[in-house]
């Protein structure tokens, strides 16, 4: 019994230590002053920080990945919603192989998707004889593909944990069924639609894979931005980048986790 | 007047049969339990009064009116839920409002009136709280006020006490007794605990199998049980199985009990309460097994011949000789023979 326990607590502690160390690291870094990485530091600067603000692509490609996210977003979460409600609520047929479909995304690696949405962008341009790589709406319509099957996923489990008896009860005190679904089902609904709309947008602000070959010029993604500037440069930049990227994120988690309580849903 | 009345009612599903041709009258102001064992087809008949459940037969009839096809939320039951069903995400006072708001009633008069219902199960002082703040017995009230203040045609209760400790059962049947009599609500109730619907129904329906094997007042099935699935069901009984013969009733291992009313039976039931334990001289001789002390009562394991029969009597006195009586000892039994019934099935 107390071996178990302290296996199964070793356990955690390693597992916690192998993910939350180099991201220490990566914020230690991001405020030694050598522009190579050296132990112990020469000294500590906030050098890297202020690069990283006035960096031109770094600020636009935040602002492109906050818009294709929060597009990405607004599109696939209501669509998302609306697959997860008739794959648990309809007598829809076949609907194991629909779930397996919608989940897909998450399985294909990023990559593989990536360049499979590439030739296939590739060949309808060519037949309508327009420009759907290195667009915006070409970009968002591959992020649409990450947003959905995270909001199918979150939405499906949270319907399942929903009590049905609620809703006959509306029905029951005389609520007609679309009364029921905007009065009782839809707000019951709602801390499973948050988590999956944050999930669905740190999913496509953060996405590399899928959106390397699908960028065009002037119109980098963060991500990309930052695998470009590496290309050139191995200053601690990235490391500055990256940890204003974690506090924007333990932001959002921060801040809907005031209003619905994430470990409830995942 | 007839309140509540279902007429040939028949549920089928698949090849199964839930319901099968069921009828039942409520009249107004009463309350009837409809009372069976897990799966017999209790839940089901409450459903297709409500409106969740289409019946493949028969109809529905709420105040001599056919309801039988319109939607739950055109038939004025109110449904009290096992799990009270209240909305999560609606404080106490917008869950009592919901279905006067869905009558479309001006705010202010609506609220007075929650306020109101409220008040009936003493919750008035928590109408601002959610659910979640609340106990398993509140959160019960707050379901009883929701349906209440609608003023329902039959007011229609799910298995209302199974969710609450035995402490609160007590106060809680007594309490929607109270209502139910004050408001004069017709009320269906289900339950598949007898004791709740032997103390608060006026009537009793006891199914099985989604058959009615018996109705009537809680004397009826009690004392006038109608077969031995009843006399077991309701109550507690010793239902033994043996055929009348050479003026006595005798048990399968040949034990003879006196009795031969009915010629036919091959059940012998009898109350445990009714019968008394003598010296193994008087009455029906057997050896005591195992004595179980509840408290106020007692209850003795006799074997008669090889046949457990279980005798309830007040715990006696230390002076008593029942006191001294030990697990092997012989004793007797004695009964009244009115008090045996004698069932054919």
């Amino acid at each position: 019994m107390r071996l178990t326990s302290l296996i199964y607590r070793g356990t955690i502690v390693i597992a916690y230590t192998v993910m939350l160390l180099p991201v220490l690291l990566l914020v230690v870094t991001s405020f030694f002053r050598d522009a190579i990485i050296a132990f112990p530091p020469t000294g500590l600067s906030l050098e890297w920080y202020r690069n990283a603000l006035t960096r031109d692509e770094f600020l636009s490609g935040f602002l492109v990945s906050v818009k294709v996210a929060a597009i990405a977003t607004a599109i696939g979460v209501p669509t998302g919603t609306a697959a997860a409600m008739a794959l648990v609520r309809s007598r829809l047929r076949f609907k194991a192989a629909i779930t397996t479909f919608l989940l897909g995304p998450i399985i294909v690696p990023g990559i593989v998707a990536g360049i499979a949405l590439y030739l296939s962008y590739l060949a309808v341009q060519n037949r309508l004889d327009m420009d759907i790589v290195g667009t915006l709406p070409g970009l968002i319509a591959a992020h649409v593909l990450l947003t959905i099957p995270w909001t199918v996923r979150v939405v499906i489990s949270g319907l399942q944990g929903l009590d049905r008896s609620v809703e006959e009860a509306a029905l029951n005190l005389g609520a007609r069924p679309r009364a029921v679904f905007l009065r009782v089902t839809l707000p019951m609904m709602r801390p499973a639609i948050v988590a999956a709309a944050m999930f669905s947008f740190i999913q496509s602000f953060e996405n590399l894979e899928l959106t390397l070959l699908l960028v065009g010029p002037g119109m980098s993604t963060l991500p990309i931005a930052m695998m470009n500037y590496l290309e050139f440069q191995v200053d601690p930049t990235l490391a500055a980048v990256a940890t204003l990227q974690i506090a924007v994120i333990a932001a959002m988690m921060l801040i809907t986790d005031r209003y619905v309580k994430l470990s409830r849903i995942v | 007047m007839k309140s509540l009345e279902l007429v040939n009612i028949r549920k089928e599903y698949g090849d199964a049969v839930a319901v099968d041709d069921m009828n039942m009258t409520i009249r107004k102001g009463e309350l009837v339990s409809l009372l069976g064992p897990s799966g017999c087809g209790k839940t089901t008949t409450l459903r297709m009064v409500a409106g969740f459940v289409a019946p493949s037969a028969g109809s529905v009839l709420i105040d001599g009116r056919d309801v039988t096809h319109r939607p739950p939320y055109e038939r004025n039951t109110a449904l009290v839920f096992q799990s009270y069903a209240l909305f999560p995400h609606m404080s106490v006072a917008q869950n009592v409002a919901f279905g006067l708001e869905m009558r479309r009633m001006p705010r202010a008069e609506r609220e007075a009136k929650s306020l109101e219902a409220l008040r009936r199960v003493r919750l008035d002082h928590l109408a601002e709280r959610y659910p979640r703040q609340l106990s398993g017995g509140q959160q019960q009230r707050v379901a009883l006020a929701r349906g209440l203040v609608l003023n329902p045609d039959v007011f229609l209760l799910d298995e209302p006490l199974s969710n609450l400790d035995a402490k609160l059962r007590a106060e809680v049947r007594s309490e929607i007794r109270g209502l139910q009599q004050a408001l004069e609500l017709t009320t269906l109730m289900v339950t598949h605990d007898q004791e709740e619907a032997l103390t608060m129904s006026d009537g009793l329906v006891l199914m099985a199998g989604g058959r009615v094997r018996q109705s009537g007042s809680a004397q009826d099935l009690y004392e006038r049980p109608a077969d031995a699935f009843v006399a077991d069901f309701v109550g507690r009984s010793n239902v033994l199985e043996g055929r009348v013969e050479g003026g006595s009733f005798r048990m399968k291992d040949g034990t003879a009990l006196p009795g031969t009313a009915v010629p036919t039976a091959r059940y012998y039931t009898l109350r445990p309460e009714k019968i008394a334990l003598t010296s193994p001289d008087q009455g029906v001789p057997g050896t005591l097994r195992e004595v179980l002390y509840l408290g106020a009562q007692t209850e003795y394991t006799v074997l008669l011949g090889t046949t457990p029969v279980t005798v309830i009597r007040a715990t006696p006195g230390p002076d008593d000789t029942l006191a001294r009586l030990r697990p092997g000892d012989p004793v007797g039994l004695r009964w009244n023979s009115a008090d045996a019934r004698l069932l054919d099935s």
